[in-house]
Formats: C-alpha cells, sequence, structure tokens
C-alpha cells in the first residue's frame, strides 16, 4: 500500500454556534484529481484553509507522506508544496500580473527574470498571460490564470482549487480542465472544490462529500451519477421548480440602444443594448461576471438615468426617471450583492423592508413612516419566504446569506411588480433555498410580471428562462429562445474564450 | 510698492525652507496611506515633535539630539493611533481627529516653561566650491542638514515603493489587506510599522519649524501645516515626487506672498494669504487628472476574520 500524498485524520473545527468541520478524514494520493462536494456552508472552505494553514483546527491531525503536517501560516504550507487557488480572487487590482505573482512567492527573482519565467510557464501550460499589465483590466479567466501562475511557479505538489470555474465560460473551462490534466499527468495532486457535479464527473479520480460539516461519503465520480451526487450533498430528494406553461402578453419592458458609461473605474460600459421583455416572460442574462451586468442593472433600476426613449415601460420612456418613479410605475429590481446594496447590513429587516416597499406598499404618510404596516410587511415576507430569524427586528447582518437573499427577493416579489429584473438572484443560496427562490420567480411570471433575471449560473437560466442572451465586454447578443440552445451555444453567445489559447497539451 | 526689494535668490532659498516641514509631514503620510490607514492625526504628531524637539535642544544644547527626540515624540504619539485603530479596531477618522486635539494639548502642557527662549542653532552646511558658486551655491547648497534630509526621504521613499519588495508588500497592503493577509503578510505588523514611520516624519516636519524655520516655541505654532500636509497627499495622488513639487510650489508661493506683502502690491492681504492654498490645490487637481486612484484599502478597519 502506498503513502498518500496527504491525509486527513479526523479534523474537527467549530466556531461559536456552529461546527464547521466534524471529524473529517479523507487522504489524497499522488497525482490525484479529488474532489471536494458540498452545498455552501458544508464547511469546504473551512477544511481547506486547515490545510493551507490559514486556521488550525480544534482537533485532529494532517499527515503528508506520513509525516505530521500542521502549517502555522500559509507561508509554511507554500514551503510544503501546497498552493492554493482562492475562490474570491486574492489579486490586487492597481499592480500588475508580475507583481502580484510576486507577492505569493518566497523568494522571488528579480521582476525582469521573474515575467521571463512567467511568459515562459505561461506558454507551456497554454494560458498566456503579458506580465505588466495591470491586473484590473484583465478578464476574469485572464485574473484565474494569474493564480494559477502564481501557484505554478512554485512547483506545488498539492494544488488546490476553490470553485475555479464559477466565473468561467463553457470553453475558458475546458481550456482550464486540459491545463489540469497536464499538471495531473506529470503527478501533481488536485484538490477541486466545487458543486458542479457534471465538473467533477468529468475531471475527478475521487469524491469527498461534505453536508453540514460532516464527510457523508465518497465515490468515484465517473461512476456516479449527477443525481446521485447530488442527493449525497443536499441529503434528500430535490425539486425541481415548475413552470406552468403560459401564454406571453403584449412587450412590458422595451430598451433599444442603450448605452451607458460605467460608473466604476474597473467596470464596463454598456453598448448599444437592446432587449424586449413581454408580460408573463422571463429573460435570462448569462456572462461572465464583469461584462456589464451591474451597470445594466443600474440602468434598468434607475441607479444610472439614461437617455428617456432608451428604456420604455409599456410604450413609456423611463429613461430619464430614478429608483422611485419606476418604483410607482412597477418597475422593481433587486441587485446583486446583498449587503449593502440590495439591504442595509445593520438595519433591521423592518426598516429594510420600508426602504424599497414604501411606494408601493404605501408605507408613508406625507413623509412620516407607518411603522406598524411597515412590519406587518417585513412579516408577510418572511413568513411567505420562509425566512429564517427570530422578527423583523433583526438586522439584516445577522441573517445568513440564504436567509437574506429569500428576503431580498421576497420583498419585491411581493410588491407585485409589473417588471422585475434580478440580479444573481440565488447566489451564495443553498440547493433547497434556491430552489424556492427560482420557483417564486416562474410564479410571479405566471401572474404576467415581466422578468429579467441576470445570472452567472446557466443551470438556473435554463431552468427558468424562456429565451437567453449573453453580456459579453457590455454588448447584450440578441435573445434567443431557451429551448433548444446548447452548450456550444451559449458559450459563443458568451464570448467564447475570450481569445484565449487552448492548452497546449 | 517696490517690487525691486524682493531678491529672487533669496526668495527661492527661502521656498525650500517654508517647504520643507509640509514636504517632511506628507512624505510620512503618503507611506500611511499607501499602507492604507488614514491618519488624520499628523498636525498633532507635528506640534508634539516641535515641542519635543525644541525641549530637548534647548536642554542639552544639540539641535541634532532635538531633531531625534522630536522623531521619537512624533511615533510614540501615533502609537496611540496604532492601539486605537490597529488593536481596537476604533475608527481612523475618529481616531485622527482625537489624535490632533490631544497633541495640541499636550504640547501646549509641555512647552509652557519654553515659551520666549532661543534654540541653539544648528547652523548651514558649508561645502567647499559648491557652496561658493554663485546663485546656483546660496540655493541649493548653503541650507541646514535636515533640508537635505526631507530630499532624501522622499528619493527614498520613491525608490523603496517602486524598486523595493519591502515596497511592493506595502503596497499590496494598502490595495487589498483580506489578499494580502490571505498571502501571509502580516498586515497589521506592516501598517504599525508605517504608522509609526510617518509619526516620525511628522515630528521632524514639527521640530524643524520650531528648531530652524521660526526658531522658538508658541503654542500651536504648526498652524494647520498638518492639515496642509493631508491634503497635499491626496492631490499629488500619492506619488512622492509630486508631493516634493506641491510642497516647493506651497512654499513657493507664501513665501512669494509674504514678500509682496512687504512690497506693499495693492491687493488685499486676505487674498495674497489665501494664494498659496488656491494655487496649490489648483495646479495638483489638474495634475491628478491621470485617474491616479487611492489606495483601495485606505481607511478601510482591517479584522482577520479567520
Amino acid at each position: 500500500m502506498t503513502i498518500p500524498l496527504l491525509s486527513l485524520q479526523g479534523l474537527t473545527k467549530a466556531y461559536p454556534g456552529v461546527v464547521a468541520n466534524d471529524h473529517v478524514s479523507f487522504d489524497i494520493g499522488d497525482g490525484e484529481v479529488h474532489a471536494l462536494l458540498g452545498e455552501n456552508g458544508a464547511g469546504k472552505s473551512t477544511l481547506v484553509k486547515m490545510i493551507y494553514g490559514l486556521i488550525k483546527p480544534d482537533s485532529g491531525t494532517m499527515l503528508m507522506r506520513g509525516q505530521p503536517y500542521a502549517p502555522s501560516e500559509p507561508r509554511a504550507a507554500r514551503a510544503d508544496g501546497i498552493a492554493m487557488v482562492f475562490q474570491h480572487f486574492s489579486l490586487f487590482d492597481a499592480l500588475n500580473v508580475a507583481e502580484n505573482i510576486a507577492l505569493g512567492m518566497e523568494n522571488p527573482p528579480p521582476m525582469g527574470d521573474l515575467a521571463a519565467r512567467i511568459r515562459e510557464v505561461s506558454e507551456n501550460y497554454g494560458l498566456p498571460l503579458d506580465p505588466y499589465r495591470t491586473v484590473g483590466d484583465l478578464s476574469a479567466g485572464e485574473r484565474q490564470r494569474v493564480e494559477i501562475i502564481r501557484c505554478l511557479l512554485q512547483d506545488p505538489k498539492l494544488l488546490i482549487m476553490d470553485e475555479p470555474t464559477s466565473v468561467l465560460t463553457p470553453q475558458e473551462v475546458e481550456i482550464l480542465f486540459e491545463t489540469l490534466k497536464k499538471l495531473r499527468s506529470e503527478g501533481t495532486s488536485i484538490l477541486y472544490i466545487s458543486h458542479k457535479l457534471e465538473e467533477i464527473r468529468t475531471l475527478c479520480d475521487h469524491a469527498t462529500i461534505l453536508r453540514l460539516g460532516k464527510n457523508v461519503g465518497e465515490c468515484v465520480p465517473a461512476e456516479t451519477s449527477a443525481r446521485d451526487m447530488a442527493e449525497l450533498m443536499v441529503g434528500s430528494a430535490l425539486q425541481t421548480p415548475e413552470r406552468a406553461g403560459r401564454a406571453l402578453g403584449p412587450v412590458a419592458l422595451d430598451v433599444t440602444g442603450l448605452s451607458v458609461p460605467s460608473p466604476s473605474e474597473f467596470g464596463t460600459a454598456l453598448k448599444n443594448v437592446h432587449l424586449t421583455v413581454r408580460k408573463g416572460e422571463v429573460l435570462g442574462i448569462g456572462g461572465v461576471a464583469g461584462n456589464g451586468q451591474d451597470e445594466l442593472l443600474g440602468a434598468l433600476s434607475g441607479e444610472i438615468t439614461t437617455a428617456a426613449d432608451a428604456i420604455k415601460f409599456n410604450g413609456q420612456p423611463i429613461g430619464r426617471l430614478g429608483p422611485t418613479a419606476r418604483r410607482k410605475l412597477g418597475v422593481l429590481t433587486a441587485p446583486e450583492e446583498r449587503l449593502g446594496h440590495a439591504a442595509a447590513p445593520d438595519m433591521s429587516l423592518t426598516e429594510n423592508a420600508l426602504l424599497t416597499g414604501s411606494v408601493r406598499e404605501n408605507l408613508e404618510t406625507r413623509g412620516f413612516l407607518k411603522w406598524s404596516d411597515a412590519r406587518v410587511f417585513a412579516e408577510r415576507i418572511i413568513k411567505s419566504f420562509d425566512v429564517r430569524t427570530p422578527g423583523p427586528e433583526n438586522a439584516a447582518r445577522s441573517l445568513s446569506g440564504g436567509n437574506l437573499q429569500k428576503f431580498v427577493i421576497g420583498r419585491e416579489v411581493l410588491q407585485n411588480p409589473e417588471v422585475l429584473v434580478v440580479n444573481q438572484p440565488t447566489w451564495g443560496v443553498d440547493a433547497a433555498a434556491a430552489a424556492a427562490i427560482r420557483q417564486a420567480i416562474l410564479d410571479l411570471a405566471a401572474q404576467g410580471t415581466a422578468v429579467v433575471c441576470i445570472s452567472q449560473d446557466l443551470d438556473e437560466l435554463m431552468e427558468i428562462s424562456d429565451s437567453f442572451a449573453a453580456l459579453n465586454e457590455g454588448r447584450l447578443s440578441t435573445p434567443r429562445p431557451t429551448a433548444g440552445l446548447t452548450v456550444e451555444e451559449i458559450g459563443l453567445m458568451m464570448g467564447g474564450a475570450h481569445g484565449m489559447e487552448v492548452a497546449h497539451v | 510698492m517696490n517690487l525691486g526689494e524682493i531678491n529672487p535668490i533669496l526668495l527661492i532659498a527661502s521656498l525650500m525652507v517654508a517647504a520643507t516641514p509640509l514636504l517632511l509631514a506628507a512624505i510620512g503620510e503618503l507611506v500611511v496611506e499607501k499602507a492604507g490607514v488614514l491618519n488624520l492625526g499628523v498636525e498633532g504628531m507635528m506640534i508634539v515633535g516641535a515641542i519635543s524637539g525644541f525641549a530637548i535642544s534647548v536642554e542639552t544644547g544639540s539641535p541634532w539630539l532635538g531633531f531625534v527626540a522630536a522623531a521619537m515624540g512624533g511615533a510614540l504619539l501615533s502609537l496611540l493611533f496604532v492601539l486605537l485603530t490597529q488593536f481596537a479596531l476604533a475608527n481612523q477618522v475618529a481616531s485622527g481627529l482625537a489624535l490632533t486635539l490631544f497633541g495640541l494639548g499636550l504640547s501646549a502642557l509641555l512647552g509652557q516653561s519654553y515659551v520666549g527662549i532661543k534654540p541653539p542653532s544648528m547652523g548651514d552646511i558649508h561645502i567647499p566650491v559648491l557652496s561658493d558658486l554663485p546663485v546656483i551655491g546660496p540655493i541649493l547648497f548653503q541650507h541646514d542638514p535636515i533640508l537635505y534630509v526631507g530630499i532624501a526621504l522622499t528619493a527614498g521613499v520613491w525608490a523603496m515603493l517602486k524598486y523595493t519588495r519591502a515596497g511592493l508588500i506595502l503596497r499590496a497592503v494598502g490595495e487589498n489587506h483580506d489578499a494580502a493577509h490571505a498571502l501571509g503578510y502580516k498586515v497589521v505588523r506592516i501598517r504599525v510599522l508605517a504608522l509609526l514611520f510617518g509619526g516620525a516624519c511628522a515630528g521632524l516636519g514639527g521640530a524643524y519649524i520650531s528648531l530652524i524655520r521660526v526658531p522658538q516655541w508658541t503654542e500651536g505654532m504648526t498652524a494647520g501645516v498638518g492639515w496642509i500636509a493631508l491634503a497635499l497627499v491626496v492631490f499629488a495622488s500619492w506619488k512622492p515626487w509630486r508631493t516634493l513639487l506641491g510642497a516647493y510650489l506651497f512654499g513657493g508661493i507664501t513665501v512669494l506672498q509674504l514678500n509682496l506683502q512687504a512690497a506693499g502690491v495693492a491687493i488685499p492681504v486676505e487674498y495674497l494669504a489665501m494664494s498659496p492654498y488656491i494655487i496649490t490645490i489648483l495646479v495638483l487637481v489638474i495634475l491628478s487628472a491621470d485617474k491616479s486612484r487611492a489606495p483601495a484599502s485606505l481607511g478601510r478597519i482591517f479584522h482577520a476574520s479567520h
């Protein structure tokens, strides 16, 4: 029997009120791609942070090639050959590629030599990169390359990848997989964290499934169906949202020739966007993050005003109207960022309900607030959307991500919108809550609301939308009916591989 | 009115002297802000530096020891800011304002017995040949040593930020402290060091006013230079050489308007007095149109969450 590269034995880590990892054990062999599978909050991130030395386990041991391994800090983990690509990129926008990479190395060579090595390694693995470009100007796929190359320059024995494909187009995913397969053939082990089952089935040799911090099973992904793995992950049978057949009404939202500069420096300007949404239709807008999603939401919500004629609601120009005026008409939006944009973190749920609900729910008279009505409204949201909280007086910040997301979406849905625009409605939400949110969106459409759903989750868009379009560098592709679209076609609408070369293996 | 009385050589020579306290304080604050911390206590650290430098050089008779004490005094006061913001995680704006108020009060207390005393003089350097050159000599080579320290610090900070690993790590911490932490850098330790450096620089700047520029001790004698230094860092887009340029511009116009007042120019004194502020800000705003940004983590509280 061979000694595994890394062996985890009974790792436990508890935080106040929650056991993030409860006696988790598994082995990673040499040259193995090991999947770590689980829902949000299952404890995947905590586990890899322990391996990478960012946090210390409360109990349990790790063995590397049979020797005790207890990194006190990431530096020690790196010295032992462990490298990590983070889920939220740990990059510095204002610095260039070479500087970013130098920061992740113990003893970086002089900048000139480093730049040459970056060129060499990146060409070798089919991930071309210019070392002198500023990271803030790179696409998500290219930023990920920076992280991967930073890891590769240290000849890691184990590469940890935390949700690497969540920001990539299908074509970019393919390039990444070629690179990972090449690494595996060279003997590098990979710990691959994801909740995307099909990816794991094509790439990984072995999978460990976590649920609520416990190891609930292991399997060989290629021999296990995606459905079985999903049920292990969730712990119960999954419900798929139902979409009732429905007739589409007249056009509710009509956007023509919408061009908007981005309000933020590293944002993307919208260029000549056209779209129409009919009553009862769900338009899904895909695309890699940072291609104009936030700007589109801002333009539709009224946070960014445009030429009056660029946006029409039931034939009436509304481009110059601000958010409150649009809400009055029935154009409602739920932005992506829960804490800070969709909700005010330190205000109570009642106050948050008031913030967007006051116009349509009639929660104020002549500038004075009707607190009791607001509270009733907040309670109605909590009840109908199964938001887990002791009551509406709790601060938005105290809710878990999924619960707050249900509240934020529910708040808009209950106001009976004529047009609803949502951005990333189920981001960071567990499968059951995501299904509930999608069902609510579909129910709303069935009642005749025109819905625009911006999301990076293609499976979600395929599930709920009637037509699909993709944002790429601020341009929107022509919307097409969702039925019959192939993954290949969707990928091309999203901009293909953004001109990135395929790995030369 | 007699403009002929203004001696251009003396004017340029004295503008460098007028600019040095501002330059010293601003260079220190630039490093602090590059590390992602906003310390509004510059004025307080300057005035504490001014009195500690003044007191020590009067007591020991050595201006050099005075400057060392000034740097230590400024750094010591910044340690209070460190405790508040880096360990107690207090709000940086409020802590900085408190630091200034505290520094003003403390310096007034310490300085009670030093009012009206003349400190030992530092004397100007004299380099054979160079200092004796006509025109260039008096302008560039006949100043006190601390003035050259200020210029050397500017060059040093610029080179450190641009070419060294320490500078890269400092910028990284100011840019994205969470990512720097994830890579294993000691965010708090780096910021503490930057703050101590900023405090020492502000202290030097204060002592320059009380020991060389004026030279004597009066309460509140820094008279807002610390606030100008803060503004200068922003308008200079966090660039060391531009900070030097801004400081000299400010110092130059200050000296020029004093000369104009003395020459009796027919412009109301108030307009002349406000001119350094307006012109410096105007020029630097025009320069900063090149979209340079503040360090992205500036003023944000860092708390390691794992």
